[in-house]
């Protein structure tokens, strides 16, 4: 699958997360200035909740794993893998994302990998 | 008087007459004792309804119902085999046929019996005592007897100052009767007083404007004039009154114990042996109707140590009931008044210290031993804070300080706490169930490790909760022996306590996530540290919450400055001040919750809540809500919400006060606090507090002259009732506290703790936040108020601040990459209004659009 653009860096809120469309899919994207990489994105549904509100979390870090609260009913899901730290065996997808200098660009996933999540 | 060739038997049927507070107190021992009790329990009951707390029946003159004091309902007894038989007193014993009979002619054999029959009022014989206006006070029955006789009166007399006539007294004061108090000495409460004590007692109450008169004789009561009834004394003029409540001490109910030809006392009260035996081996008694070593024991808590023993001895276990000490802490109408041991130093040779503050109405007078080494007594009027140190000395016979006045000199003056560390093992922490440093130090080392546990394994402080203070200082002292953290720390991230870190922030300076986080913390933050810290900036310099630096750190209900719901969607919540709305608008918000198609509800703190906003719709909502004059409520924010109120004075009848007038004035002034938790007030403009401000944090209720404050209350998961903190406040005085209050609790309260436990959670209680705010004993009133001064100045409307700043409305959009909504958000309609599709509802929605 080839980058495709999303936004620009300024479309981004730092320390926080702001949601996207691909291709009809719901993502959340976070910028964390001070993170190497500065750039996450995992899907905006959140599972448990069942209300696509993940861009709105507040992001941070249990034991040292870069995480988004849900601001459902808080349950924390990790930036890198999309896994829910609470419950082994609920999990969202995660996209490849980086900065193209103030480009946000992203690849899409296979269809079937995208859908695993929920 | 035990007969020792007499085999007890183990098992069969126990019998137990009387179901009080003591009678329970057994019935629960045995039961907890577990499943495999070789006892089938009989329990008889004179009155018609199971045992509820007998020392607390004034909380029935207040808010609380006859449920609120049941000890255990009738379902417990049942679930544990006991059977319960209410209203069917005992009327006869036969012992040769060891079976008892009833008054509904019940007759029910018996292996073993209990007596907790308890006492009964005393009635001076009086002529014209029968007259049916004269009462006493024990019973709900006889509370219910009271209220009906007060319905139609206008002043009610005590007779008897002693502690249970005090206890009526301010039944009849709550009931809104002129009340008069009776007493034949010549002070009030005679037993736990001297002279001093009784005095100043009398002062305060006189100061609740109970009439009292002492050295009265009563000599006849027949009709009177203005009044139902005519009270003659010896010597003295008479006095009128519509209702007499005879007070005037108790007698042991032992009249079955004199029916079967038990040995009693010669002034009555059933003779009972260390294992609380009777002459009979096979009948006990317990409470307030045995007699041991010749006395008779006025207290609950002696009461539980003889079913404590009893059971064990049923059980076939040691028990032994040795006496009890009959130390006292209680508040009389709003009054401590404390006594320790020999508090009237009846011991030869006792020695006197006191201590007397007519300004703040105290008196503690500390009795000692001839030698100066033990303390053998106390007595407290105003004031019982030195109580259980005091009663720790006694009861453990510590040595005295070498300054033994230190004990009862005002605090502040060095005087030495008696830490946890000092007691010995067996001096007893919870006298209600018994409970003894040592048992609290096992139970420690049974694994409990916190102050919750150690209640739920010991019981102890359950009872009536003297000793909570006394009960953490054990408990604390004691993980710290174990080398146990008391981990109060935020998040992995600050190993502070909120309460450190606000200090923390203040002293520093500090101004961002950032800087506290580099200062005092590690790793990046989470959903806890970061909001709370979040709420601390914003109390001590209130920015706005959106500045790139905060918005990070905000709760979403913060960063869109609106209530999430369950689907994603928000809910808006203007202000109205107090509750006051134009039609305007009024109809305003009725055209755009039209134009919106918003679910429209009207909320508890009078205001009206609009559901159902989509994240990009909020700004063109806010815009023309604030053109119409709105500004935003803060419904979103930890942060002081509404200000209800009824319609005061200006429409009412019984209004005293502009209630409305008070009440926008308060939440204009302090919109916009962000603080631990929600904060919710409201203000009545009469007594009959249509606005509830007494389930509020902070609750206003106006009087004739001003405005009585009531701070911590809370409905809500866990509702408390609202303290009562000044009275007749001028508008002033009223805004000075609630500055102080407030700024107070924002310093001190743990995250998310709302006012009502951080009061509970506080040392020292309502009395140290009453000696913070009013008289101001940390010398940081002015200090608290002028932070208010800094978050009132600094006030905006985020709203309005959001609306005018393109950047920050960037944010407001479902997608950074398309116009479209979240077409996941969907509605179905329901009594007129949308509200969010239930998942099945969903997928045929999406099923249908999909076609």
């Amino acid at each position: 699958m080839q980058w495709q653009h999303i936004c620009t860096r300024e479309d981004l809120v730092a320390g926080s997360g702001v949601a996207a469309l691909i291709n009809g899919e719901q993502v959340a994207l976070f910028y964390l200035p001070d993170q190497s990489p500065p750039l996450y994105a995992i899907g905006n549904h959140d599972p448990i909740g069942g209300a696509n509100v993940l861009s709105r979390g507040i992001v941070g870090d249990i034991n040292g794993e870069l995480v988004v609260a849900s601001p459902l009913y808080k349950q924390h899901f990790s930036l890198l893998t999309g896994a829910c730290l609470e419950q082994d065996d609920v999990s969202v997808p995660v996209w490849e994302v980086k900065l193209d200098g103030d480009k946000v660009l992203l690849r899409p996933l296979p269809a079937a990998l995208n859908r695993t999540g929920t | 008087m035990t007969d020792d060739n007499t085999v007890f038997p183990t098992s069969g049927n126990l019998v137990i007459i009387g179901n009080g507070m003591v009678g329970h107190h057994l019935v629960k021992t045995l039961v907890e004792q577990g499943d495999a009790s070789p006892w089938t329990i009989h329990v008889f009951a004179g009155e018609n309804r199971p045992a509820y707390d007998r020392v607390h029946l004034s909380a029935l003159f207040d808010d609380q119902t006859p449920e609120d004091l049941c000890l255990s309902p009738a379902q417990w007894y049942r679930d544990n085999r006991v059977a319960l038989h209410l209203n069917d007193e005992v009327v006869e014993i036969d012992r040769d046929n060891k079976t008892v009979i009833t008054a509904g002619g019940v007759r029910q054999d018996y292996d073993a019996l209990v007596l907790a029959t308890g006492s009964y009022p005393f009635v001076p014989p009086i002529p014209g005592h029968e007259h049916e206006h004269c009462l006493v006070y024990r019973t709900v029955d006889d509370l219910d007897a009271i209220k009906r006789c007060a319905g139609n009166a206008k002043r009610g007399v005590v007779v008897g100052g002693g502690l249970l006539g005090l206890e009526a007294a301010n039944a009849l004061r709550l009931l809104g009767l002129e009340t008069h108090v009776v007493e034949f000495a010549p002070q009030l409460m005679p037993v736990q007083l001297d002279e001093t004590g009784g005095a100043l007692l009398r002062k305060e109450v006189e100061a609740l404007g109970v009439h009292i008169h002492t050295g009265m004789k009563t000599e006849l009561i027949d009709a009177g004039e203005a009044h139902a009834l005519r009270m003659n004394f010896e010597g003295q003029a008479p006095l009128e009154t519509d209702m007499i409540v005879f007070s005037a001490g108790i007698r042991p109910q032992d009249s079955l114990g004199r029916q079967s030809g038990l040995e009693l006392g010669e002034r009555g009260g059933i003779v009972v042996d260390n294992q609380c035996r009777t002459s009979d081996p096979a009948i006990f008694a317990i409470g307030e109707c045995a007699l041991w070593n010749n006395q008779i024991f006025g207290l609950v808590a002696p009461g539980y140590t003889m079913a404590r023993t009893v059971a064990a001895v049923l059980h076939n276990e040691a028990g032994d009931f040795t006496g009890a000490d009959m130390s006292t802490k209680l508040k009389l109408m709003g009054v401590d008044v404390g006594s320790v041991g020999d508090a009237q130093a009846r011991t030869a040779g006792a020695r006197c210290y006191r201590f007397q503050d007519e300004v703040a109405g105290v008196y503690r007078k500390l009795v000692v031993s001839e030698d100066q080494k033990y303390v053998l007594g106390a007595m407290l009027v105003g004031d019982c804070d030195a109580y259980d140190t005091l009663l720790q000395y006694m009861l453990n016979g510590i040595a005295l300080p070498d300054n033994p006045a230190s004990l009862i000199l005002p605090a502040g003056d060095a005087a030495p706490a008696l830490g946890a560390d000092a007691l010995p093992d067996g001096a007893t922490i919870c006298s209600c169930h018994n409970v003894s440093k040592g048992a609290i130090n096992e139970a420690l080392d049974g694994g409990c490790c916190s102050l919750g546990d150690i209640k739920d394994a010991t019981k102890a402080s359950t009872g009536c909760g003297g000793c909570a203070a006394l009960l953490k200082s054990v408990v604390d002292a004691g993980l710290e022996a174990r080398g146990v953290a008391v981990n109060n720390h935020l998040c992995e991230h600050f190993e502070y306590s909120r309460q450190e870190l606000y200090h923390l922030i203040l002293v520093g300076g500090l101004k961002s996530f950032r800087e506290v986080r580099d200062t005092h913390g590690k790793g990046l933050g989470c959903e806890i540290c970061k909001p709370a810290v979040a709420s601390i900036l914003a109390s001590i310099h209130n920015d706005y919450i959106l500045e790139p630096e905060h918005v990070g750190l905000q709760d979403t209900n913060d960063v869109f400055l609106a209530n999430m719901q369950k689907d994603g969607t928000y809910s808006v919540v203007p202000r109205v001040p107090a509750g006051e709305i134009t039609p305007e608008k009024l109809m305003t918000l009725g055209q755009v919750a039209s134009k919106y198609d918003l679910y429209t509800k009207i909320t508890g703190g009078q205001r009206i809540d609009l559901f159902g906003a989509r994240l990009e719709q909020l700004p063109m909502i806010w815009e023309e809500l604030i053109d119409a004059g709105f500004e935003t409520g803060h419904a979103y924010g930890k942060s002081v919400r509404t200000v209800k109120s009824c319609v005061g004075s200006t429409w009412c009848r019984y209004g005293v006060q502009d209630s409305v007038g008070m009440a926008i004035f308060l939440e204009h002034r302090y919109k916009g606090l962000r603080s631990p938790h929600k904060l919710k007030f409201a203000v009545s403009g009469c007594t009959r507090e249509c606005a509830e401000a007494q389930s509020k944090d902070i609750g206003v209720i106006a009087t004739e002259n001003g405005w009585n404050l009531y701070v911590c209350g809370n409905g809500g998961m866990r509702p408390r009732h609202a303290d009562l903190f000044a009275t007749d406040l001028s508008d002033q005085q009223l805004v000075q506290l609630v500055d102080r209050v407030l700024m107070f609790y924002v310093r001190t309260a743990d995250r998310l703790q709302r006012t009502s436990v951080w009061l509970e959670n506080l040392e020292g209680g309502l009395d140290y936040l009453r000696q913070v705010v009013i008289d101001d004993r940390l010398g940081i009133g002015a200090e608290l108020e002028a932070q208010m001064d800094v978050v009132r100045e600094r006030y905006q409307c985020e709203w309005r601040t959001t609306i005018d700043d393109p950047q920050k409305l960037k944010r407001f959009r479902s997608f950074v990459n398309a116009e479209t909504p979240d077409q996941d958000i969907r509605f179905v309609r329901e009594r007129g209004q949308p509200r969010p599709a239930t998942e099945d509802e969903r997928s045929d929605l999406i099923e249908t659009v999909s076609v």
